[in-house]
């Protein structure tokens, strides 16, 4: 079960399009779209290759593993977010490749490096539906 | 087709104002285009092309152009951000040649200081991208930010470094009396600056203000015909930053855009006399300088030091009216300015303690979108009429 949050975290908008991945995301896992034609696992998702544009895709489950490949802590920002101030936002790499941007949640600012090896948490949206976030991976 | 000498900048005009609370977005749009018609010694009459971007109330570039009581023969709302209008001196260059149109007058306001936004702008839908990236509390400076501490994980760029940048455009704003932030700065007033979205502080940014502009482009022959000293457009570049989830922070569209107006051009980094570089954020233009070819990649910290940005002679005068990061930013989007301050400086017009010895030959070059991911980039490289 994806668990609750304080951070802001509305049901996300899904589509046809992307169905796949948040319903993955609602039972804690994380699904990525790989191209059956030339092997890209590519994001954002979508129902088509954006390398080969190639239409067959076949989702799997990721590890939810990766590493921080850039981020900011946010001191000031506009909005509801600017009470979460500060808070973490960054891309992160996952071990399958694509770069994901998302948020770093329940970490020591600093200890955040680029690099930090971090892994997949679920936060359950408003109104169901959950939002994938990475925390630094224990040990 | 090339561009090169397809079409001269005639006519531009800086809107002066940086706080217009009682003026409408249609309103600015009218006085800029007023002004650069003026500059051009034009009316609104000779004019058969118009281009704007997303800044530009109503639909497409129709209502505007109904607006301003236009009568064309060619439109063109291409949107790409902040570098829209370098992308429309392009295409205004390249309508000319193919004889579409021969006096294009592109037009930039807004409102981001005191409000006004009008009702009736997009209706082009949510991005495909949003779903995956309105979640976390992206907002423009933590964008550029991860795109600047990427930059100093693998190149060692530090805050100082960046900070040179502000300090630069500081001294140059000092001398231009509209500037929205006249005062010099220090590196140290840079990096004791607040911490917005770490690595970037307050002074890293650009300001945030009301106004607009407009250039006036057109062919060789009307060029010909008047009595102001115009501007030949000698190249430019394009280029989209795309990424299908291999997204890198450290690279802009400029790689591409720039080698394309270098070489339409037929010239090379080492000939120009003068830049306008994008600067909404201080690593903006250090990565546009890098990719430019300005200095190696990596290598823009280091290149960026003792005052080598500043006029006139630094070993890369840029931005002289102050840029984005002093003067003005209007309507969120750097472009026009950009331009505009390119032609005062190869007409000889720039504030005379930064005015450039000689300056015959400039480029411009605009960033539109989020640093280094999906972006459009478009660089300009003008001369001096011989």
């Amino acid at each position: 079960m994806p668990r609750p949050t304080d951070l802001p975290t509305p049901t996300p908008r899904s589509s046809s399009d992307d169905q796949v991945f948040w319903d993955g995301l609602a039972e804690d896992r994380l699904l990525l779209p790989r191209c059956t034609s030339c092997g890209s696992v590519f994001w954002h998702p979508r129902p088509f290759c954006p390398e080969c544009s190639c239409t067959r895709i076949d989702w799997f489950a990721a590890t939810g593993n990766g590493t921080i490949y850039s981020y900011s802590v946010t001191h000031k920002a506009p909005g509801n977010w600017g009470a979460h101030a500060p808070y973490v936002i960054a891309y992160v790499e996952l071990d399958e490749g694509p770069r994901v941007m998302s948020n770093i949640v329940d970490a020591d600012l600093d200890m955040l490096e680029v690099g930090l090896e971090v892994q997949a948490v679920f936060h359950a949206g408003a109104d169901g539906g959950a939002v994938l976030r990475f925390t630094p991976s224990p040990g | 087709m090339s561009i090169r000498n397809a079409a001269h900048i005639a006519g531009v005009f800086e809107h002066p104002g940086r706080h217009l609370p009682d003026h409408t977005v249609p309103g600015i749009h009218f006085e800029v285009a007023a002004g650069a018609l003026a500059d051009a010694g034009m009316t609104f009459a000779d004019v058969d092309g118009y281009f704007c971007a997303g800044d530009a109330p109503g639909f497409g570039g129709l209502s505007m152009a109904e607006h301003l009581g236009l009568t064309c023969r060619h439109i063109d709302s291409t949107e790409t951000g902040g570098s829209s209008y370098l992308v429309h001196v392009q295409h205004a260059a390249e309508a000319i040649a193919a004889g579409h149109c021969s006096v294009a007058l592109i037009t930039l306001a807004g409102k981001p200081r005191t409000g006004g936004a009008q009702p009736g702008g997009s209706a082009r839908g949510a991005s495909p991208e949003s779903s995956f990236e309105g979640l976390f509390g992206l907002n423009v400076v933590n964008g550029y930010a991860m795109a600047a501490r990427r930059h100093m994980h693998e190149f060692g760029t530090t805050s100082e470094q960046l900070a040179e940048i502000k300090v630069a455009a500081s001294t140059h704003a000092q001398h231009n009396p509209n500037a929205y932030l006249p005062n010099v700065v220090t590196v140290e007033d840079v990096v004791n600056s607040p911490l917005v979205a770490d690595p970037l502080h307050r002074l890293d940014a650009c300001v945030i203000t009301d106004g607009g502009g407009a250039l006036v482009v057109v062919s060789p022959e009307i060029a010909a015909s008047l009595d102001r000293h115009t501007v030949p457009v000698l190249g430019s570049g394009l280029a989209i930053k795309t990424a299908g989830g291999r997204i890198d922070l450290t690279h802009t569209g400029a790689v591409w855009s720039g080698p394309a107006a270098f070489s339409e051009a037929g010239i090379t980094p080492a000939d120009i006399k003068y830049v306008s570089i994008y600067d909404s954020f201080t690593i903006t233009v250090l990565q546009t300088i890098e990719d430019l070819g300005f200095c190696e990649k990596g290598d823009g910290g280091r290149f960026v030091m003792e005052g080598a940005l500043q006029a006139p002679h630094g070993r890369l005068p840029f931005n002289t009216d102050g840029g984005g990061l002093c003067n003005n930013h209007p309507a969120n989007r750097g472009g026009m300015t950009k331009v505009v301050e390119a032609v005062r400086q190869l007409r000889g017009e720039a504030n005379p303690a930064v005015q450039v010895p000689d300056c015959s030959i400039a480029l411009a070059h605009g960033t539109g979108g989020s640093l280094a991911t999906r972006m459009g980039s478009a660089t300009l490289i003008l001369g001096r009429e011989s």
